[in-house]
């Protein structure tokens, strides 16, 4: 079946309006296909699969402790492989705080032994199922429930990728929402490779982000847009290309948009595109490529 | 084939002999021994398993839960500070009623560090849904361990099978060490009531809400009391496949004793020597061993304890604030039964200290002189200290 046509998530999902995390799914899925075992760590989607008895993903799904996503997966494919079944693909698809946080360690090891399975993150910035608290993703300068006030975020997000790169894992990706083709053929890709492979997805969250639920989507792509999410793959640990070269907005339009960031002054926007300029130019180097 | 092994070996046998496909640890002294003679096997083709090399015992019991879900056997070993590092995912395993066996070495928890034998580990994950079984000597924990798969694969909740940390792990001696046709005749291969399968998919532990929360928890507890119906009927075949059986518990001289001792492990070993030169000196003294403790096999205990008018429980574990976890188990089994007797709890034995027979004495001329002690819980054992601070 051609992934255009294939739907492996069902509607009347209990995802929120405008959320980044449903879209991600479902372009995952119609590239994925249904030989697969998803291992699905405590996130906003441990929500939106719906309680027992309904499920709206239609592969098998083990729903998990927050901190197992990586070890879980470990166990999944040992089994698959002593019943002799190489074809079906291993899934763990956390969110930014069972990835980056509580989820780590599990996540290192599990690329460390170059365990044969596909790792997604989607990065909605903030622990959203819990209401909106500060993750190691969340962005400079955002306001979270637990950053509140003058107390805003003034430390930078974790770059996941870099540390995933660190393992020399066969394959790692960023992707995103506003992206569906290219997210698409990086699940393609990654399906192909054998070992850890990890993909990075930025999905938007209008509760969290303050944003207008029609605007999810825009938002997502002004991130690849302004560099601060830069699309781009890392193969083996080493050889690095950059999917996408834009500079269509400067980071200023994209905070605007958001009421997680409405606190911030000028200086500190400017402060921030300084921030995402570094960042870029870091991401040129190693890619071996001139701004 | 009797051989002469160590504890740990002796666990690692039944797991070969139980054909587990996916093994999974993290090191932890007194473990060590049991989970390496495993990786051992692995890799010399002995056995037809994966062993998972993880980075820690949280990802290890997780993992164990991801491949017993997709429907094969699962075997894990760990020890104090590691099970207590499970603890979350025990009621995983147990909530999603997967069979998974461990073994578990009772080992103190820091601090101070302490590697020695203690339950308070194990006792510490009284509450998490496991079945756990108290073993003696190491023919035990063999036996144990095959049959602690038996049961946990027809009730489908997951199996703890505990052993003292060096007076069993690491002491050797001889152990009958089954052959496979006899194992397999008692244990056929692994066919699970559920599991993850890509043309039938579903979801395995999602959110439930207070509308069947309730009764899935329901199921857990009935399921817990099956094992104490099931539990003679499975030793019968036990027997006839191996030629052992041990109980839920085991009375030894209680019938007409006045004094009982009530014990688990090792323990129960030295308390037998104990008992048998009383017995000759002519005292009504009486043993028994609970093996089974969760679930607890209260009318077993009643049984053995009728008219009983003195129980001593010595108990290698303390819960602060109450006393020995054994002794308040035993108490509170003896609750609404008529007739007048004393519980004394003894807690001894603590971060490795030896029982010995002459502390066991010194108990029973304790509770014997005159009405017996006037304090229920009592530490036995104790070195003169001087308290810094208060």
């Amino acid at each position: 079946m051609e992934a255009a046509d294939r739907e492996l998530m069902c509607s009347g999902h209990v995802g929120c309006p405008g959320c980044g995390a449903t879209i991600a799914m479902r372009f995952f899925l119609k590239a994925l296909g249904e030989k697969a075992v998803m291992v699905l760590p405590a996130c906003c989607w441990s929500v939106i699969a719906g309680p027992f008895p309904q499920s709206s993903i239609k592969i098998p799904v083990i729903h998990a402790a927050f901190e197992t996503g990586g070890a879980t997966a470990t166990g999944v494919r040992a089994a698959l492989d002593m019943r002799g079944d190489t074809e079906t693909t291993v899934v763990t698809w956390a969110g930014d705080g069972g990835t980056f946080d509580i989820g780590f360690q599990a996540l290192s090891g599990a690329v460390e032994r170059n365990e044969d399975f596909i790792y997604v993150c989607y990065d909605n910035e903030a622990y959203m199922n819990t209401g909106i608290q500060r993750s190691s993703s969340t962005p400079y300068g955002a306001w979270t429930t637990t950053t509140t006030g003058s107390d805003w975020k003034k430390l930078r997000k974790k770059n996941i990728v870099e540390a995933l790169v660190a393992h020399r894992i066969p394959y790692a990706a960023t992707a995103n929402i506003a992206f569906p083709e290219d997210l698409m053929r990086k699940v393609k890709k990654a399906k192909a490779v054998k070992g850890s492979r990890f993909i990075h997805v930025f999905a938007s969250c209008p509760t969290g982000w303050r944003i207008p639920s029609e605007m999810s989507v825009k938002i997502a792509r002004m991130a690849v847009q302004t560099n601060i999410f830069p699309l781009y793959e890392v193969e083996d640990g080493v050889r690095y290309t950059i999917n996408y070269k834009p500079r269509e907005y400067l980071v200023r339009e994209y905070f605007k948009l958001q009421g997680r960031f409405r606190h911030l002054s000028d200086a500190d926007l400017d402060a921030i595109q300084e921030m995402v300029d570094e960042d870029w130019h870091l991401l040129l180097r190693k890619a071996g490529e001139r701004a | 084939m009797k051989r002469v092994v160590e504890g740990s070996q002796a666990v690692a046998e039944a797991v070969r002999l139980a054909k587990v496909q996916v093994i999974s640890a993290y090191p932890i002294t007194p473990q060590t021994h049991i989970v390496e003679i495993l990786a051992d096997y692995v890799s010399q083709g002995r056995m037809k398993a994966r062993f998972l090399r993880v980075e820690s015992e949280h990802s290890c019991m997780a993992a164990l839960i991801g491949a017993q879900s997709m429907g094969v056997r699962t075997f894990t070993a760990t020890s104090s500070q590691g099970l207590a590092l499970m603890h979350e995912l025990l009621h995983w395993a147990s909530g999603a009623r997967l069979p998974i066996v461990m073994a578990e070495v009772n080992r103190a928890l820091a601090p101070g560090w302490n590697i020695w034998s203690d339950q308070s580990d194990s006792l510490s994950q009284r509450d998490t849904g496991w079945m756990q079984f108290y073993c003696e000597d190491s023919q035990e924990v063999l036996d144990t361990t095959l049959f602690a798969y038996r049961l946990a694969e027809t009730v489908y909740l997951p199996a703890m099978v505990v052993l003292d940390a060096f007076f069993l792990s690491h002491t050797y001696e001889p152990v009958d060490i089954p052959s496979q046709e006899d194992v397999d005749r008692f244990l056929p291969p692994y066919e699970p009531a559920f599991q993850l399968d890509t043309k039938h998919p579903y979801a395995l532990s999602p959110l439930v809400t207070p509308n069947a929360y309730m009764e899935m928890r329901h199921e857990m507890s009935a399921a817990m009391e099956d094992v104490l119906g099931l539990y003679d009927g499975l030793e019968e075949e036990m027997f006839r496949a191996f030629g052992r059986r041990y109980g839920m518990v085991e009375a030894i001289e209680c019938r007409d004793a006045r004094v009982v001792f009530v014990t688990s492990g090792t323990v129960t070993s030295t308390a037998r020597i104990f008992l048998k030169k009383l017995r000759e000196r002519g005292e009504k003294v009486g043993v028994l061993k609970v093996k089974l403790f969760r679930p607890f096999p209260t009318e077993e205990v009643r049984r053995a304890l009728a008219g009983v008018p003195k129980v001593v429980v010595v108990d290698r574990n303390c819960s602060f604030g109450l006393g020995g976890i054994f002794a308040q188990e035993i108490r509170a089994a003896l609750c609404n039964v008529p007739g007048e007797r004393r519980v004394y709890g003894y807690i001894a034995g603590l971060g490795g200290r030896d029982i010995t027979e002459e502390l066991l004495e010194e108990i029973y001329g304790e509770v014997t002189e005159g009405k017996g002690p006037e304090r229920e819980n009592i530490w036995k054992g104790l070195q003169e200290v001087s308290h810094g601070g208060r």
